[in-house]
């Protein structure tokens, strides 16, 4: 089960993921960053705070939108991950090329950073 | 006993693919960070299979053993699919996934990452993959 929250605060968009991301539901995941980048969102936070699992299904939508984003010059940054989700993110390699914080200030912090 | 699963080859199966596992990997003395590891790459190939060896027929069926082994636990899949050997699989370059925005093709890395060996074999139409992990070492049978 994943449930998607929209919050729109400032000048950021924070995509809430509830639950479990996998091959079923990722293009949920997908079509909600689409969404978001169509209105033209500048700044992209995830809030991973309630985000159980996620397999290669769903890394995948966050890689496949890692260039868009350094084109036009989209801050993003991933923050709240549980530690079992961070290994995952961790075991590609993908920690390197997303900003990843603890919690959403630290992620305002790193995102602005670029 | 071992445990055994028998799942319908579609995605909405694969829920019930993790709770198995996360039951079945409980007594073997593996942290909580494992037992998410060997969840997601047993989960990841089961996936492939269901997509790409089944095309999502929810009607065919993939079979799932843990069986305890000597100092280790082996996570045998076998179906009646075209054969996926993963061993023959090469994993892709992860700057080049992203370079050309697909969004699949790094499942297979992730298990390779996470599993200490992989088995496959196919035989009269029925192939057999088998996913092993040691035991912790503080864990004795």
């Amino acid at each position: 089960m994943l449930q998607l929250e929209r919050i729109k605060e400032e000048n950021k968009d924070i995509l809430r993921l509830i639950g479990e991301v996998d091959a079923s539901n990722s293009v949920l995941l997908d079509q909600s960053m689409q969404e978001i980048l169509q209105q033209g969102a500048t700044f992209l936070l995830i809030d991973g705070s309630q985000l159980a699992y996620i397999s290669s299904a769903g890394l995948g939508v966050f890689m496949s939108y890692l260039d868009d984003f350094s084109e036009q010059g989209i801050r993003f940054a991933i923050f709240g991950l549980n530690e079992q989700v961070t290994e995952v993110f961790k075991i590609l390699g993908l920690d390197r090329l997303i900003k990843i914080a603890p919690d959403k200030s630290t992620a305002i912090t790193l995102g602005n950073e670029s | 006993m071992s445990p055994k699963l028998k799942l319908s080859c579609c995605t909405s199966a694969l829920v019930e693919l993790r709770s198995f596992l996360q039951r079945s990997l409980e007594a073997y003395g593996f942290s909580e960070v494992d037992r998410h590891q060997v969840t997601l790459a047993v989960e990841e190939v089961c996936t492939n299979l269901i997509i790409h060896s089944h095309a999502s027929n929810p009607k065919e069926v993939i079979y799932l053993e843990v069986k305890e082994l000597e100092k280790k636990l082996a996570i045998e899949i076998t179906d009646k699919g075209d054969a996926f050997n993963l061993l023959e699989y090469e994993v892709p370059d992860l700057k080049k996934v992203i370079e050309e925005k697909r969004k699949g093709g790094i499942g297979i890395f992730l298990v390779k990452k996470i599993m200490d060996e992989i088995e496959f074999e196919s035989k009269n139409g029925k192939n057999t993959c088998r996913l092993i992990k040691k035991f912790p070492s503080t864990f004795e049978p």
